[in-house]
């Protein structure tokens, strides 16, 4: 994601170091000054809280210490004990929904990147209306993320809403959509009509990159259609995907709105992700030790996700290179 | 690019599926708007029984909507405006100046966009609330600690697109103007920003549209005064008498503006957001 650095010329080396020095330390504070709100303002809100939240988890943080949270007495490792202790209603609660996070993520980004991947493919080539289209396609993306759960909420109403209007489920035994077993899939589709029209813009943006007479001298080859796909679009778009799915993943597995904006303070078990569940025992219970314990664990789980992620393929890249 | 047959078939009948997939929420949405209160309370209306704007009146008084739009534009307005102009001071530094911790900076600042937000919600909480304390100056509860929070959220992104428009615009013109004796501050204000100023305005769209949809923090560090529309529409929609065309009217309402600014502004804004990716 850093791209961007890496390409700096080596002309704006040379240009900023190459003026005739006016005020030789303050041309060399002047970088720093000007990022000096930028950085201010992520310490304050991202680095501190984080490393607040490492400290809170070894506290036993309950309301009386809100106020004054340095006087919580000190827990040692209980809050990861009692968090991980998996035979203890607690522990199987967070593990239920850690497999549940697993699940929502993997149906929800699979199907994303496959309805972005086979949407911006099939509209590679021009046809009347494909701007038209892409406009609309991306709608869901900048609709106010609440105003579009919220109407979902409304279309999966059991007794009201459209969707079982659409399937011609009514009367006593139509089904329920925000409660039970439905809830997970509600969740899934939602989240996947939120999703996919990012995954469609970054492919999209990937396959502008690829040149075309790729595609000619492959055809002049004998090249079918699906063989030009596999090995002509499939390969470019690697370090494209490489980074969308990480992302993809990242923003799935943390994903709070959606649930929350579906069904309010309480999620149905079925449908309790972890970033709710944290919420829930935190300030439904207002134990915020064991809500910060359970965040640490989080945030471990995803670093090492992603330095697997990262490490396995790059190393296929650069095999493939 | 010669194509077979099925190719084509295939791309009717997937944009066909998803054109249907996209537009049945809008459909929902646009349509119960404009319906009188007993089409949305018994079986699901395809088509209004009456067309009637009732519903986008009716929903000011139901809920303290008003407030809650201008504790939103009030929120987003500013934590957009502090996070544009930090953005294009710290974009200005990236794009122009080589420097120890450059590298180090804008990795960190990238992957803090990667965290689950509950993690920093509990401590930024505790935070707010205990420098409320010592200081006097209310964080929580109060739109200061909302747009602080928000303008965080979009400035690496915004900090990134920056950085890459102004790689766009020729050294030359910063030079011309360093050369006419202004200062390295001069020309980024008198010649620099004036260049940039469609990336400025896709990033400010990009900034507001980031503040005006957050719901998590909004939750927690708000009270009934400060509400934003996030948080106002989120609760009333899960109370059990519902009365839905207004809530869909209240959707539209927060809907239009923000999707007519993406729309219109969507070439700036799909290059910079892809641009990372991409490159």
């Amino acid at each position: 994601m850093t791209a961007l650095l890496d390409q700096t010329p080596a002309a704006r080396t040379a240009a900023a170091g190459g003026r005739p020095p006016r005020g030789r330390g303050r041309r060399i504070a002047l970088p720093y000054l000007l990022l000096l709100p930028a950085v201010l303002l992520e310490l304050l809100v991202h680095l501190v809280p984080m490393l607040v939240g490492l400290v809170m988890s070894f506290r036993k943080l309950t309301q009386f210490y809100i106020r004054n949270w340095s006087a919580a007495p000190h827990a040692g490792l209980d809050n990861y004990r009692v968090v991980l202790d998996f035979d203890s209603a607690v522990g199987r609660s967070l593990l239920h929904s850690f497999w549940v996070t697993i699940a929502f993520t993997a149906a929800s980004v699979g199907t994303a990147w496959l309805f972005g991947t086979a949407a911006a493919v099939l509209m590679q080539r021009h046809f009347r209306g494909r701007g038209l289209l892409r406009a609309f396609f991306l709608v869901p993306y900048a609709l106010p993320m609440y105003a579009a759960v919220i109407t979902w909420a409304f279309m999966l109403q059991r007794d009201t809403g459209m969707v079982n209007a659409l399937l011609g489920r009514d009367g006593p035994d139509a089904p329920f959509w925000l409660i039970g077993g439905n809830s997970f899939w509600s969740l899934v589709v939602v989240s996947v009509w939120r999703t996919w029209p990012f995954a469609f813009l970054i492919i999209m943006a990937g396959l502008q990159n690829v040149p075309r007479d790729l595609y000619e001298a492959a055809a002049l080859d004998g090249a079918g259609w699906w063989r030009q796909f596999r090995e002509v679009t499939q390969p470019l778009l690697r370090p494209v995907n490489q980074v969308l799915l990480l992302v993809l993943f990242l923003w799935t597995f943390n994903d709070f709105n959606t649930p929350y904006v579906l069904f309010g303070e309480s999620a149905p078990r079925e449908a309790s992700l972890i970033s709710i569940h944290i919420y829930q025992s935190s300030f439904v219970t207002w134990n915020f030790g064991l809500g910060s314990a359970m965040s640490v664990l989080l945030l471990l789980f995803l670093l090492l996700v992603t330095a697997g992620y990262l490490a396995v393929t790059s190393r296929r890249r650069h095999a493939h290179a | 690019m010669r194509e077979p047959r099925w190719v084509g078939w295939a791309r009717r009948l997937v944009l066909g599926f998803l054109m249907l997939f996209t537009a049945l929420p809008l459909y929902a949405m646009v349509t119960s708007a404009l319906k009188p209160l007993g089409d949305v309370q018994g079986d699901w209306h395809w088509i209004p029984t009456t067309v009637t704007l009732r519903p986008f009146a009716d929903i000011w008084t139901t809920i303290p909507l008003g407030r809650y739009f201008l504790n939103s534009l009030i929120v987003s307005g500013a934590a957009t405006a502090l996070s544009v102009t930090i953005a294009i001071f710290a974009a200005y530094a990236i794009s122009r100046f080589r420097f120890p911790g450059r590298r180090v900076f804008a990795v960190t600042v990238l992957s803090t966009q990667m965290f689950p937000g509950i993690l920093f919600l509990l401590p930024l909480f505790l935070i707010f609330v205990n420098l409320g304390n010592a200081t006097g100056v209310a964080l929580y509860g109060s739109r200061l600690g909302l747009v602080l929070t928000y303008l965080t959220f979009s400035l690496p992104f915004a900090i990134w697109m920056l950085a890459g428009y102004l790689d766009s615009i020729p050294r030359e013109l910063d030079e011309a103007a360093l050369v006419d004796g202004n200062g390295p501050l001069g020309a980024l204000l008198r010649v620099v920003v004036p260049a940039a100023r469609p990336g400025i305005v896709a990033v400010a769209i990009y900034a507001f549209m980031t503040a005006w949809g957050e719901v998590l923090f909004a939750s927690v560090m708000t009270d009934s005064g400060t509400r934003t529309l996030a948080v106002g529409l989120q609760e009333y929609s899960t109370e059990v008498q519902v009365y839905w065309n207004q809530v869909m009217a209240a959707s539209l309402i927060v809907s239009v503006p923000v999707v007519a600014g993406f729309l219109l502004l969507q070439r700036f804004l799909v290059a910079g957001l892809t641009a990372g990716a991409v490159k």
